[in-house]
């Protein structure tokens, strides 16, 4: 089963051979692992997706609060949440191609953000299952390159109306 | 107060109350050394840093403060792995200092350049690589705040040597800053209660003794425990000591090769409360089929020990020199059902039983002229009364002095547990000895372990140690012999080994040294060994063949042992294991 983390910790040097490190040595499965800045200054954001069952999960949380860098760390569990990845596509696209592409990206709320000759490149924002359908239906056009950042995470705010996402 | 980097270490030590540390010098770490001299600190030199590290642990251990070893970059650094992975896995506190090439040439490959923090990342608590003097200060107070609170463990400061000569306006951090280290809180009572309950409800209860208590200077309120309740404990390898051994409730250690009796009650307890043991696969076997009968109640400082092997019905997290009276008091009160408080006779007949069966297959009350390990042992603890401190080594010595010396002092047993590091016991036992130079010291080791540190007798003249040193000597590297015989058709590969003369190699390094081959020698080596004022050494020349029993096989559950042989004069073939 599928797992989001989010964790913060000290941006120190080696922090992040910290975390992966654990993940490695505790033979843990992750699926995608962000990390970046967070709203308080020498304080890092990371977002962890990870495979396993509930235990495993409660041990990688208890596994990264132990380490001495990490300053807190959050099971997204079944908390509503946000959650979202981005993706850049580059994909093939001639003079019979081009229009049903960006056609496509349209539906999807995706932008097209260079124009070649023989290609475009895609930028999409949005739940991974958002991002794999639009990657899905770009396939037969021949993808030549794809960089995902892997999922980034945020609880909803708890102001009990259950805003729906924008998106 | 304007002070060099290295003048800042030493500064910083003696207000964390360091006198003594151990190590070796080197390039990287000169400017330490050179500054060293002038402040109260007694640097001990080992042979090998891998003995500087084991020492510095084995203080920890002996004295409950923080151990202190200094090793150069490099070779020197690498070396303190296995000593430092040996402290990690036994939660010792450690700090050990490194020195780095100088921060323009880190990353370059330079001389005797390794990158010792991300070596050790996995093998201690924390670690940090300091390159601007500024923080020194800081990194010094967090590394001893670190290492010897909350669950102890070693940790490493690697130090540029350009930031070792470097100045500083320097003033020592009254606290420190780190928002990312969580000391437990106190134990919820809610959940002592439940626990209080838990035992009030049990027919069969036992208590796991493991290193936490020991670590939580807890032993006294164990024994208050086991007092109002009568509940019977065992131990693991590295809870022994917890409790004295002596005491009527003690079993003594569980597991792979614990005693008959304490497997049987691991098996058919109906309540297992674990304080501030880890589940060690040496002690459960597989955990599919540990304990089915038991409820758990788990007691540990460490929230990751909580549910990482064993689910429990009740899980407290806080300091067992807390939990364990708050517990006691709970069970103490005046009430309803006063009389579930005391554990069943039956229980105790039954546990009994057990014992007295295993007593009959004891080899030590068998008639033999053969000079066996046990015998050996027992008559070690004979002749001290479980009252020094004994230093074992890692193989079949460790588990015949497990089994064989009843420990009475506190602290009384020092051993690699969770590594199992060979040529642990020497250097540890030089660590403990300075820690407590009133106290006798006793390493017992194998002719094999012995010769992994074997270097650091000359640590043990040059320093004046009176520690006593008996080799258990066989001829191989019996454990792995002992596997190879039950379990891999009797093909000794790689075991059999040549040793030196060992008393010619003490007597040589100015050690006394003695050589015994006969049991009848036994007793009177021992007595000699106690009333010479110095370092002895012992050499006993022990049945090649003997092995550790009962002995759970590998991937069997704990009731499934085999057991010690029928008498010598019954055996078909000396050695041959009957199962059972």
């Amino acid at each position: 089963m599928k797992h989001t983390l989010v964790a913060w910790m000290e941006n120190k040097p080696g922090v992040l051979n910290r975390v992966s490190g654990l993940f490695r040595r505790r033979n843990y499965n992750i699926e995608s692992l962000t990390v970046g800045h967070s709203e308080t200054p020498n304080i890092s954001r990371m977002t962890i997706v990870l495979h396993g069952d509930d235990r495993i999960v409660e041990q990688v949380v208890k596994q990264l609060t132990k380490l001495i860098n990490v300053t807190k760390v959050v099971d997204v569990g079944d908390t509503p949440t946000v959650v979202r990845e981005l993706a850049l596509i580059k994909v093939k696209a001639g003079p019979g191609t081009r229009s049903e592409i960006m056609e496509l990206t349209r539906v999807f709320r995706a932008r097209v953000i260079d124009v070649g000759a023989k290609s475009l490149t895609v930028e999409i924002t949005g739940p991974e299952d958002r991002v794999n359908s639009l990657i899905g239906l770009l396939e037969p056009f021949g993808i030549e390159e794809i960089a995902r950042t892997g999922r980034v995470a945020m609880l909803r705010s708890g102001n009990g109306s259950r805003a729906a996402s924008v998106l | 107060m304007k002070l060099t980097g290295a003048q800042v270490v030493w500064d910083s030590m003696v207000r964390e109350g360091v006198d003594t540390i151990f190590g070796i010098s080197g390039g990287a770490v000169i400017h330490l050394y050179h500054a060293l001299p002038d402040y109260p600190i007694h640097h001990v030199l080992t042979r090998h840093e891998q003995g500087a590290a084991h020492a510095a642990d084995g203080y920890a251990r002996a004295t409950g403060k923080v151990g202190v070893c200094i090793a150069t970059s490099g070779p020197g650094a690498t070396n303190l792995v296995t000593g430092l992975a040996t402290a990690y896995m036994d939660s010792s506190p450690v700090v050990a200092i490194t020195g780095q090439v100088a921060t323009p040439a880190i990353g370059t490959d330079a001389f005797q350049e390794v990158d010792i923090t991300g070596i050790t990342l996995p093998i201690t608590k924390h670690n940090y690589l300091v390159t601007n003097v500024e923080e020194l200060p800081a990194v010094i107070r967090e590394a001893f705040h670190i290492a010897r609170t909350g669950r102890p463990g070693p940790v490493l400061v690697d130090i540029a040597k350009d930031v070792q000569a470097a100045e500083i306006e320097y003033e020592y951090p009254e606290d420190v800053q780190l928002p990312g280290y969580h000391l437990p809180e106190k134990a919820s009572m809610a959940l002592i209660e439940k626990a209080a309950t838990l035992i009030q409800e049990a027919q069969r209860p036992l208590i796991i003794a493991g290193h936490g208590v020991v670590l939580a200077g807890a032993e006294d309120a164990l024994l208050d425990l086991v007092d109002k309740t009568q509940i019977p404990v065992i131990t693991t390898l590295l809870g022994i000591s917890a409790m004295p051994e002596a005491h009527p409730l003690c079993l003594g250690m569980a597991g792979m090769h614990g005693e008959a009796y304490t497997n049987l009650a691991l098996t058919e307890t109906d309540l297992m409360i674990s304080l501030g043991s880890r589940f060690d696969d040496r002690l459960t076997g597989p955990v599919s089929q540990f304990g089915q009968q038991a409820r758990v109640i788990h007691v540990d400082i460490d929230p990751v020990e909580i549910d990482k092997i064993v689910t429990p019905d009740v899980a407290i997290v806080g300091d067992l020199k807390e939990v364990l009276p708050a517990l006691v008091g709970i069970l103490s009160q005046e009430g309803e059902a006063p009389g579930r408080l005391q554990t069943s006779e039956a229980w105790l007949e039954r546990i009994q039983g057990w014992r007295n069966e295993s007593a009959e297959r004891d080899i030590v009350g068998q008639e033999t002229d053969d000079l066996v390990p046990q015998y050996v042992m027992r008559q070690l603890w004979h002749a001290t009364q479980g009252d020094v401190i004994v230093v074992s080594d890692v193989g079949q010595n460790q588990m015949w002095e497990a089994q064989y010396f009843m420990h009475h002092r506190r602290r009384g047993l020092l051993s690699s547990g969770g590594l199992g590091t060979m040529g642990f016991a020497l250097p540890a036992a030089i660590g403990a000895q300075i820690g407590l130079p009133q106290e006798q010291i006793w390493v017992t080791v194998g002719d094999g372990g012995f010769q992994m540190n074997i270097q650091e007798l000359a640590t043990v003249v040059q320093e004046r140690l009176p520690l006593k040193i008996a080799v258990l000597n066989n001829g191989y590297l019996g454990m792995v012999r002992q596997w190879q015989q039950l379990f891999f058709e009797g093909r000794y590969s790689g075991t059999p080994l040549l040793g030196p003369d060992f008393a010619q190699v003490a007597r040589a390094y100015g050690i006394e040294a003695l050589t015994v081959t006969e049991k009848k020698d036994v007793e009177s080596a021992i007595d000699q060994a106690m009333s010479t004022e110095g370092p002895v050494l012992i050499d006993f020349r022990i049945v090649q063949e003997e092995n550790v029993y009962p002995m759970v096989a590998p991937g069997a559950p704990v009731h499934d042992m085999i057991r010690r042989p029928e008498p010598v004069a019954k055996r078909p073939n000396p050695g041959s294991a009957e199962s059972q």
